[in-house]
């Protein structure tokens, strides 16, 4: 099932391009909104097809359901007659796109003569083939690809040890299958020695340099100024000179 | 499963990125310039959970970094909403060329 995955991102990334693209062009502004839709959703298919998969949900359901939401009752709310369309000239139009097109020109040449040399952990050379074989076996392959001991727990388990700074490190993980956590899984051909398997449902929790306990909680108090911030923002009020 | 690549992701995020600018730049309606604001954080996320898959260091942080940045871009959008409305209740209007002066 590899081909799939070329193929599952071009897709998507013809979906986003189109979009967005189409987001610029457009001068109405519902449609705008439309195509940020399709925007949104195709980029939360990018993050699960880089196996973020908490991202990517967390994507769908804050962006395309929250703030698009959000998004689009600013536009209900505002757009009368004269301002479905607001058109600019032909002339800023010539402009816009030089620079756009320039700009691109500039970050597409930048990132395609960068070199990025990316340490590589020791255990992918052993894990290139059992993570594989189960990742397929269990009719998932894209969850136990890069074999680094991360990739083969659930991702969002993984995130929640991050955040309270704790950090996997069992060394027999590097070598299993996805999802070892939750049960065990049947012994398949290419999955290791039971006694490795009987070694993983034990994890050695380590503690990490980094937590991120701290930047979730300012988060959440900021969350909760603005919601304050915004309603007192936009409560209703006596409007000035009719409309 | 590398058979993408880490390239092709990063030019997705900038092309994100520069529509977001534009969208920014040639829009009139300030709940469009609001879009293009959306669209250049996509743009930045797009390329924070690329480098957390390709980049076996980083890849928590940039997770939790694009999940701060999703949160974040919610919150923005919220009080720049707001910020819409209010305009709009104050001077009947949302294009932002008639905003000279934001004094209410």
């Amino acid at each position: 099932m590899d081909f799939l995955y070329p193929i599952l991102f071009w897709l998507l990334a013809a979906l986003i391009g189109v979009s967005a693209v189409a987001m610029v062009v457009t001068q109405n502004i519902v449609r705008a909104a439309t195509w940020l839709l399709f925007t949104l959703a195709g980029v939360a298919g990018i993050f699960f097809l880089l196996s973020a998969d908490f991202v990517g949900a967390t994507q769908l359901l804050v962006y395309v359901g929250g703030t698009l939401v959000l998004v689009v009752f600013g536009v209900m709310l505002t757009a009368q007659g004269p301002f479905i369309n607001l058109k600019i000239a032909a002339g800023e139009w010539a402009i816009a796109a030089v620079v756009g097109i320039g700009f691109f020109s500039l970050l597409a040449f930048t990132l395609i003569n960068a070199k990025f040399d990316f340490p590589v952990p020791e255990q992918s050379q052993v894990a290139t083939t059992a993570p594989l074989a189960a990742g397929a076996a269990d009719g998932d392959p894209l969850i136990g690809d890069k074999g680094t001991g991360h990739r083969s727990l659930a991702a969002s388990v993984v995130l929640g040890e991050a955040l309270l700074g704790f950090e996997k490190t069992a060394p027999e993980a590097a070598v299993t299958g996805p999802r070892d956590v939750m049960a065990v899984p049947a012994p398949l051909p290419g999955m290791p020695p039971p006694s490795s398997r009987q070694a993983r449902l034990v994890p050695v929790l380590k503690r990490q340099k980094m937590a991120y306990l701290l930047p979730f909680e300012i988060v959440s108090v900021h969350l909760l100024v603005v919601l304050i911030g915004a309603a007192y923002l936009a409560r209703s009020k006596r409007r000035r000179g009719g409309a | 499963m590398d058979a993408v690549g880490l390239t092709p992701f990063l030019l997705l995020g900038a092309l994100l990125f520069v529509c977001g600018t534009l969208c920014m730049a040639t829009k009139r309606n300030a709940i469009g310039i609001l879009m293009g604001v959306e669209l250049v954080l996509n743009g930045a996320t797009v390329n924070f959970v690329a480098f957390a898959y390709f980049n076996p260091v980083f890849e928590i942080e940039g997770q939790i970094f694009a999940l701060f940045v999703i949160v974040l871009a919610a919150a923005e959008a919220a009080v720049a909403l707001a910020i819409v409305l209010n305009f709009y209740n104050n001077h009947s209007t949302v294009d932002v060329d008639t905003a000279e002066e934001l004094k209410g």
